[in-house]
C-alpha cells in the first residue's frame, strides 16, 4: 500500500474515531445538559442519569482512542494541536473528570445536598465540555496562529472570540437536542412527555444556530469551502446533511423517535464530515503564514508505524464494534431503576 | 519558575494520582474474578453477595482510574509536544494499540459487570468480568510497553526531517515486535502486574479482617480471605523473584539506574556490597549511615559474589541520574515487600492452623497491609522513572551503532508557558485534592455498609422473579423487547 493512500486511510479513520465518538458521547452529554431542566425529582434524576448509566464511560473511550490514534497516526499533529489549546484541554479534562465522579458519586450518599453538589456538577462539566469541543473545532477551522516549526504564538484570549464561541454553541445545541431524543426513547410516562415538549425548542434554537453558523463560515472562513468546489462531488455532504436536519421533526411528527435518533446521529456525521472536508489536507491552518500549517503530509508517521496501525485497527476494530452491539443490545428498552442504579 | 520543573513536577503529581487506581483496579479484577469463578462453581449464593459487593467497590475505583488517566493520554500532547514529534511514532502506536484493544473492552464490560446482575445469567456475567479484567491487563501491557521502550529502546531508527529548512531527528519504528519485546518490557511488566495483584489480594483481605475484628458479616469475609490470602502470599513471593530478575537485567541496558538504586559511587575490582538502608549524600558521593551486605549486590545481579557491578563514575558527569530518591525509593519497595512475604507467610499459616482470628494483631497488620502495598507499587514507579533521568528516552545501541536519546529537557512544548502549567497543577491540585477525599469517603462508605446478607440477597432474587412473572403477564405496561431503534410508543 502507498505511503500516500495510506494517510488517507487514517485521516479518514481519524474521522471515524472523531463521527463515532460525537454520535455517542453527544447523546450522554447532552442527557447531562438537560437533566436540570427536565427531571423534577430525585427519582427522575436516577433514571435520566441511569439512562446513560452503563453506556457513558465507553462513549468516551472514543475520544481517548481518537487521542492515542492522532498521537500515532500523525504525531505532530497530536503535538500542536494539544499544545496550542493546553488551558482549553486542561478544562477539558476537568470537565471530563467531574462528569465521571459525578454519575460515580452521586448516589453513594443518602443526603440531598450531597446529591444537588453531583447534579449541578453533572450538568456544569456536561455543559462546558459541549462548549470547548465546539470551541477547539471552529478554531482549528477557521485556523491558528502558529508560527515556525508549529510552535502556538497567540494566546488563550485569541481562542476565545464570537466565531469559535458560536460553533461552541451550535454543539451545545446540537447535543442537547441528539440527547433529549435519546432520553424520549429511554423514557416513559410524565417524564417522557416533558422530554417531548423540549425536543422542538431545542430544535428550532439548533437550526437557527445551524444556519447562522453556516453563512458566517462561508464569509469568516473563506478556505473552508475550497474543497467543495474543487470537488463539487463533496456537495452531497451538505445536502444529506440539510436532509438530515429536516427529518427530526418530521419524525417526531410521524411518531417514529428511533428514526429521529438516527437523523441527528447523521446530523453529527454529516456536521463532522463537512469539518474533516473543510479542514482537509490540514490539521491546523496557520493563519501567519500557510506554509507553517500541520498537514497530512508533515504530520503523519512513518510508512511503517501506518501500516502496522492499520493492521491493528482492522482486528480492534470489528471486536469493539461487536461488543459495543452486545452492550448496547443487553441494556435495550426503557431505563428502569433497580439496587444497581447510580 | 521554570517550564521543565514545573512540566515534570506536574507529570509527576497527574501520574502517581493516576497510579493509585489502575494497580487497584487490576488487582481487584483478579480477585472478583476468583470470587465470581467460585460462584459459578458451587452456586452458593454466599459468594454472589461477596462477588456484587466487590463489584461495587471496583466500580468506584474504576472510574477514579479513567478520569485521571485521560489526563494522562493528552498530557503527552499538551505538556510535552516536543517529546511527542519526537516518539509520536513509537510510542503513539502503543498508546492507541491500548484504546483498540484494552479500553474499549474493559469500559464496554465493565457497563455488563456493574449493571448486569439482574439482567445476564451468571455465564455472561463471569465472561464480562473476565473481559474487564484483561482489558486492564492490556491496558498495562500497552502502558508498560510504550513506557519500556522509553527505558530500553528497540526497534526503531533516527530519522532526520526538513521541518522548514531544520533537520529534526525523529525515532520510527523498523521492527514493531521488538519494539513491543524491547529488552525491558516483560520483566517490567510481570513486576508490575505481580504488584497489581499483591495489592488486590491484600485489599480484600484488609476489609476481610476488618469485619472479623469487627464480628461483621463473618460467613462472607471468610470465604474471601481463603482466596485472597494464598494469591497475596503468592504474589508477595513471585514479586520478590520478578524484581531479582529485573535488576540483572537493568545492569545490562541501565547500569546508571542500578547505581542510583544502590548509590554506587565508586567502582573498584571488589565484589560490591548491598545496602540495607542508608543516606545518600551524592555531592560528597559518599553513604551516610549505611549497612552494607558485602557481596551480595555482585551476588544478586550476576549470580556471582565476586564479580564487581558497574559504579556511577563510569556514567558521563552530565548523564547521571539523582541518587537520593531512587535510592530511598527502592529500599523503600524492598522493605515493605520484605514485609508483606512475612504478613502473607504468618497469615497464611494461622489460616492453615485456624488460628488466625484469635491472631488479632496479625488481622490488624492485614488491615494495614493496603497501605504497603500501595505504597511499594508507588516507591517502584519512582525508582523506575527518577533513575532513568536525564532521560525521557534513553540512548541505546542498535546493531553496534550508538542512538540518540531525547533529554527530559529537550521534550518540552515550545508554546507553553509556566504561568499557563502552574495554573495547571494548582487547578489539578485542587481537583485531586477533593476527588481524593470523596473517593476515601466514598470507598469507607461501601466498606462500612458491607455486603448484602446471603438473606437479602435471596430475597431480592424472589422480587425480581416476581417482577418479571407480572410483566410476563402484561400487568405492567411496559415491555422489555424491542431496540432503541423500534420504539413501541
Amino acid at each position: 500500500m502507498s505511503y500516500e493512500l495510506l494517510t488517507l486511510i487514517w485521516f479518514v479513520l481519524l474521522g471515524v474515531l472523531l463521527c463515532g465518538y460525537a454520535i455517542l458521547d453527544g447523546f450522554d452529554l447532552g442527557v447531562g445538559i438537560l437533566h436540570p431542566f427536565i427531571a423534577k425529582d430525585d427519582q427522575e434524576r436516577r433514571l435520566v442519569m441511569n439512562s446513560i448509566g452503563p453506556l457513558w464511560d465507553g462513549n468516551e473511550v472514543w475520544l481517548v482512542t481518537f487521542g492515542g490514534a492522532l498521537f500515532a497516526a500523525f504525531p505532530v499533529a497530536y503535538a500542536t494541536v494539544f499544545s496550542s489549546f493546553y488551558t482549553a484541554f486542561f478544562l477539558l479534562l476537568t470537565c471530563l473528570i467531574g462528569r465521571a465522579v459525578s454519575l460515580e458519586f452521586r448516589s453513594k450518599v443518602h443526603s440531598p445536598a450531597w446529591r444537588r453538589m453531583w447534579d449541578f456538577g453533572f450538568f456544569l462539566s456536561s455543559l462546558t465540555a459541549a462548549m470547548l469541543l465546539g470551541i477547539a473545532g471552529g478554531n482549528v477551522m477557521a485556523g491558528m496562529e502558529l508560527g515556525p516549526k508549529y510552535v502556538y504564538q497567540g494566546s488563550l484570549l485569541s481562542q476565545v472570540y464570537w466565531y469559535p464561541l458560536l460553533v461552541g454553541f451550535l454543539t451545545v445545541s446540537l447535543f442537547a437536542l441528539h440527547g433529549a431524543i435519546y432520553l424520549f426513547l429511554k423514557t416513559e410516562h410524565e417524564l417522557q412527555a416533558r422530554v417531548r415538549r423540549a425536543i422542538m425548542p431545542l430544535f428550532y434554537v439548533f437550526a437557527a444556530l445551524y444556519t447562522v453558523v453556516t453563512v458566517v463560515t462561508w464569509w469568516h472562513v473563506p478556505h473552508a469551502t475550497a474543497n467543495l468546489s474543487d470537488y463539487p462531488v463533496l456537495w452531497i455532504v451538505p445536502v444529506l446533511n440539510a436532509l438530515a436536519v429536516l427529518n427530526i421533526p418530521r419524525a417526531m411528527h410521524l411518531g417514529k423517535p428511533g428514526y429521529a435518533f438516527f437523523s441527528s446521529s447523521m446530523v453529527i456525521l454529516a456536521l463532522a464530515a463537512l469539518f474533516s472536508v473543510a479542514i482537509f489536507p490540514n490539521f491546523m491552518l496557520s493563519t501567519i503564514d500557510p506554509a507553517y500549517s500541520v498537514n497530512i503530509q508533515n504530520a503523519r508517521s512513518s510508512q511503517q508505524t501506518l501500516g502496522t496501525m492499520l493492521i491493528i485497527a482492522a482486528i480492534g476494530i470489528p471486536c469493539v464494534l461487536s461488543y459495543t452491539v452486545i452492550i448496547y443490545w443487553i441494556f435495550r428498552g426503557k431505563v428502569k431503576l433497580d439496587s444497581h442504579s447510580y | 519558575m521554570d517550564v521543565e520543573l514545573l512540566s515534570r513536577l506536574q507529570f509527576a503529581g497527574t501520574i502517581m494520582f493516576h497510579y493509585l487506581f489502575p494497580p487497584l483496579s487490576i488487582g481487584l479484577g483478579l480477585q472478583l474474578f476468583l470470587c465470581e469463578l467460585a460462584f459459578y462453581r458451587t452456586r452458593n449464593p454466599a459468594w454472589e453477595a461477596a462477588a456484587r459487593f466487590w463489584t461495587r467497590v471496583f466500580a468506584v475505583n474504576f472510574a477514579m482510574g479513567v478520569a485521571t488517566g485521560i489526563v494522562m493520554e493528552f498530557e503527552f500532547g499538551t505538556n510535552w509536544a516536543a517529546y511527542s514529534r519526537f516518539v509520536g511514532d513509537v510510542f503513539g502506536s502503543a498508546l492507541a494499540a491500548e484504546g483498540i484493544f484494552a479500553f474499549f473492552l474493559e469500559s464496554g464490560f465493565l457497563a455488563v459487570l456493574v449493571f448486569g446482575w439482574d439482567r445476564v445469567g451468571p455465564t455472561m456475567h463471569l465472561l464480562s468480568t473476565l473481559m474487564v479484567f484483561l482489558g486492564s491487563v492490556f491496558s498495562a501491557v500497552w502502558i508498560v510497553v510504550a513506557n519500556s521502550w522509553q527505558q530500553t529502546p528497540a526497534g526503531y531508527e533516527i530519522v532526520w526531517h526538513d521541518v522548514q529548512g531544520e533537520m529534526m531527528p525523529r525515532a520510527e519504528v523498523t521492527d514493531f515486535w521488538a519494539m513491543v519485546f524491547n529488552p525491558s518490557s516483560v520483566d517490567r511488566l510481570t513486576h508490575t502486574l505481580i504488584g497489581a495483584f499483591v495489592l488486590g489480594a491484600f485489599f480484600v483481605a484488609s476489609v476481610c479482617a476488618y469485619y472479623l475484628l469487627k464480628g461483621r458479616h463473618d460467613e462472607i469475609a471468610k470465604r474471601c480471605l481463603s482466596i485472597s490470602l494464598p494469591t497475596s502470599l503468592l504474589f508477595t513471593i513471585a514479586a520478590a523473584m520478578s524484581g531479582h530478575h529485573s535488576a540483572q537485567q537493568l545492569v545490562e541496558t541501565q547500569p546508571a539506574k542500578l547505581a542510583a538504586m544502590e548509590a554506587h559511587f565508586h567502582s573498584t575490582d571488589d565484589p560490591t556490597g548491598l545496602y540495607l538502608f542508608g543516606w545518600p549524600d551524592a555531592e560528597t558521593e559518599q553513604v551516610h549511615f549505611g549497612v552494607q551486605v558485602p557481596n551480595l549486590l555482585s551476588l544478586m545481579v550476576y549470580n556471582d559474589p565476586m564479580q564487581p557491578v558497574p559504579a556511577m563514575d563510569q556514567i558521563p558527569e552530565d548523564e547521571r541520574p539523582p541518587v537520593w530518591l531512587p535510592f530511598q525509593t527502592f529500599h523503600l519497595m524492598v522493605g515493605l515487600g520484605t514485609m508483606m512475604i512475612g504478613v502473607s507467610m504468618l497469615a497464611c499459616w494461622s489460616w492453615y492452623r485456624d488460628v488466625l482470628l484469635q491472631r488479632r494483631w496479625l488481622l490488624w497488620a492485614i488491615v494495614f497491609m493496603p497501605i504497603a502495598a500501595m505504597t511499594a507499587n508507588q516507591a517502584g514507579w519512582i525508582t523506575a522513572e527518577v533513575g532513568r533521568q536525564p532521560w525521557i528516552v534513553y540512548p541505546s545501541v542498535q546493531n553496534g551503532v550508538e542512538m540518540m536519546g531525547l533529554r527530559t529537557s529537550e521534550g518540552l512544548s515550545e508554546s507553553v508557558t509556566a504561568e499557563q502549567v502552574l495554573s495547571s497543577i494548582i487547578l489539578f491540585g485542587i481537583i485531586y485534592s477533593l476527588l481524593f477525599a470523596v473517593w476515601v469517603f466514598v470507598l469507607n462508605h461501601k466498606i462500612q455498609h458491607g455486603p448484602e446478607s446471603v438473606d437479602q440477597l435471596l430475597e431480592h432474587k424472589r422480587k425480581l422473579a416476581g417482577q418479571s412473572m407480572a410483566e410476563a403477564f402484561g400487568q405492567h405496561g411496559t415491555s422489555r423487547a424491542g431496540g432503541m431503534m423500534e420504539d413501541d410508543n
